[in-house]
């Protein structure tokens, strides 16, 4: 069964304790977080009623929240999910091209996941980045001023990373 | 005129963190504020004329002075880091550089709205910012500037940062308030305004970084000497977010007195366009605006110079004009096509509506979807007209603005850029191939030889 460290109860006591008496369901969206970087990247409804009952909450209350933020995954996804922005500014500075360029290189549509588990592409709107443009999401940071020789770069650093 | 004074340290190595802070004169207001009474910062920051930096341009003083106070009922002050309007990136960079001036603001603005837990909600993406500004909070807490009896005047104050988890309409303030409650980004239906029942039913006062920001240099040099900078209803600085096709995109703090032209082909701000290509168009305030073409950005219809300012980018209203909005500034040269650019806006906010009102959820899905037919050449000339009613069907007719930003972009596309639309129709193949160019009535265009 799906839990969180004891480390981990602790930091969503912490959470809870930053509202008032009654109102730990403000926690909600924090623990989904901690939730989906614990285990495994995205969200399935095991790992939601857990949540709810942690919350006591209903877990329809969890579900619909999950699902309206486009940060959380319903759906398994690769191990590095790239976030490329699609959004106007970026694409006056060529993240179709990016876009196109990883397709490519990976073989995959958006939305998709390699074969090997280790990339999905997932084109997104505006990150608030727009003048370090083409860019994407990775994780926890931005990788920005995007060219085909970066995108190149990345993958074969993650590639060589997920070796050892 | 370069003036920097949100800006004014960030280039002092280590200002992120207390100490070089501090020695720079960090946390001065906090010890001038908290022998003041709370009315009197209310008053000090009515007369400095500071408006919302959010992209409302609501008089901030004012919104203050409406938060209702009951007896023995909590307040709140919430600050609006959720910046996701295209184009718009400044609070982020006053946050990763210079987490203390928020902070420092925020501990002002507390004491003046009687917030004893006050809420930083921040766009999600931003993942690694919560970590510095939670730095900071730790740090001022150390040094006595938050937690209990502050500097001995008996006010309490805690700051938490909340993370959003991608949404842009959890910037709208009812749908922030809702998220930060743990639901879905709903926006809510006002009256009742925030200020009377915001978070958790309590007086609540939402404000933008920036503003709060701004707060720190308006206690420190006094209202009366904030409201000297800039012009009229114009005060103070104004942080922008630079983005397209420029030499230098970047954040830059200006004093409203410049003119957009300046701005755009001085060196001390964009540095011109890139290869030397000529300007097309602009959305001079975040991808919610009016788009001008390059005549109309640099020259109002009365054909005075257009300033970087609120009333100057306003002039003519949406017929020849644009809004300052949240300061993001979006530049198109002339290899850049306008139907294609408007169909990316249309899909953002068509991914971005919340759903709940049907003028927003079908009408933005139905203009972005009429866009991308003329975008890959299966428009007909009908659709234009049909997208102009669509939008001015969306505008003023939802819940909250996200109609309105959804619709103005699409409207000023077709009123200033139409023959760009027809061409597309008209030319369905070729289209596919090359862009426009320049609309015939933003050409000549001078490209000054700075
Ligand atoms: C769809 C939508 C998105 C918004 N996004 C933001 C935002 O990201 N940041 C922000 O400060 N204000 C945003 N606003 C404006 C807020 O509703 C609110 O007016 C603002 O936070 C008030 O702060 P200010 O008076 O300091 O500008 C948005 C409004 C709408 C309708
Ligand atoms: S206008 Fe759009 S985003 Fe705003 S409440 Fe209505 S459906 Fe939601
Ligand atoms: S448009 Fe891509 S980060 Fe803003």
């Amino acid at each position: 069964m799906k839990q969180f460290s004891a480390e981990q109860l602790n930091q969503v006591q912490a959470i809870i304790a930053r509202y008032p008496e009654g109102k730990q369901k403000s926690a909600l969206i924090p623990l989904l977080h901690l939730a989906q970087e614990t285990f495994g990247g995205w969200l399935d409804t095991e790992t939601m009623d857990y949540i709810a009952a942690l919350l006591t909450i209903k877990p329809i209350e969890v579900y619909e929240v999950a699902s309206f933020y486009s940060m959380f995954h319903m759906k398994p996804v690769g191990k590095h999910v790239f976030e490329v922005c699609q959004t106007g500014p970026c694409m006056l500075n060529g993240s179709d091209e990016i876009i196109a360029y990883i397709k490519e290189k990976l073989g995959i549509e958006a939305g998709q996941t390699t074969a090997d588990g280790l990339f999905t592409l997932k084109p997104v709107e505006c990150l608030g980045a727009c003048g370090y443009a083409p860019m994407m999401q990775l994780g926890k940071h931005y990788k920005e001023f995007l060219t085909k020789e970066k995108v190149d770069q990345i993958i074969e650093e993650l590639r060589t990373a997920s070796k050892h | 005129m370069s003036k920097k004074i949100l800006l004014e340290h960030a280039h002092i190595e280590g200002i992120r963190f207390y100490e070089t802070y501090r020695k720079n004169g960090g946390y001065r207001s906090v010890e001038k504020a908290l022998k003041m009474s709370p009315d009197d910062i209310v008053e000090e920051v009515k007369k400095s004329g500071l408006r919302g930096r959010g992209g409302a341009g609501f008089p901030t003083g004012m919104k203050w002075s409406f938060l209702a106070k009951p007896e023995g009922v909590p307040r709140h002050l919430v600050c609006n880091a959720d910046e996701s309007e295209p184009g718009t990136f400044k609070d982020r960079y006053l946050m990763e550089f210079l987490p203390h001036l928020l902070i420092e603001g925020l501990i002002v603005s507390s004491f003046a709205l009687g917030s004893n837990a006050t809420y930083i909600y921040i766009r999600g993406e931003y993942a690694w910012i919560p970590d510095i500004l939670e730095q900071a909070i730790a740090e001022a807490k150390a040094n006595g500037w938050l937690g209990k009896n502050i500097l001995g005047t008996g006010f309490d104050c805690e700051i938490y940062v909340q993370r959003g988890a991608g949404a842009y309409i959890c910037g709208e303030e009812t749908a922030l308030i809702e998220s930060l409650e743990g639901k879905r980004g709903n926006p809510r239906i006002k009256p009742p305004f925030p200020a009377i029942q915001g978070l958790w039913m309590r007086p609540t006062v939402v404000n933008n970084v920036e503003t709060l920001a701004a707060v720190v240099p308006i206690i420190n040099m006094g209202g009366d000497e904030y409201a000297k900078i800039g012009v009229g209803k114009s005060t103070g600085t104004k942080l922008l977010s630079v983005c397209g096709n420029v030499n230098k995109p970047g954040v830059y703090e200006i004093d409203m007195t410049i003119s957009v032209e300046e701005f755009i082909y001085s060196d001390a701000y964009c540095g011109g366009i890139p290869n030397r290509k000529k300007l097309k168009a602009c959305i001079p305030g975040g991808s919610s605006v009016p788009i001008l073409p390059a005549n109309l950005l640099l020259k109002t219809a009365k054909g005075e110079n257009r300033m970087m300012n609120y009333e100057s980018l306003a002039d003519g209203g949406f017929a020849t004009g644009s809004m300052m909005g949240s300061g993001g500034f979006i530049v198109l040269d002339e290899t850049q096509c306008i139907v294609r650019h408007t169909m990316s806006l249309a899909r953002f906010y068509n991914h971005e509506s919340c759903g709940q009102c049907s003028p927003c959820r079908e009408g933005t899905g139905w203009m972005y979807k009429i866009l991308k037919n003329i975008e890959y050449g299966h428009g007909k000339m009908s659709d234009i007209d049909l997208l102009w009613d669509v939008q001015r069907k969306i505008e003023g007719n939802t819940i909250c603005p996200l109609g309105d930003a959804a619709a103005w972009p699409v409207a000023a596309a077709i009123r200033h850029f139409r023959d760009e639309f027809e061409w597309h129709i008209n030319n369905p193949v070729e289209a596919q191939t090359r862009n426009y160019g320049l609309a015939h009535y933003a050409d000549p265009i001078h490209v000054p030889t700075v």
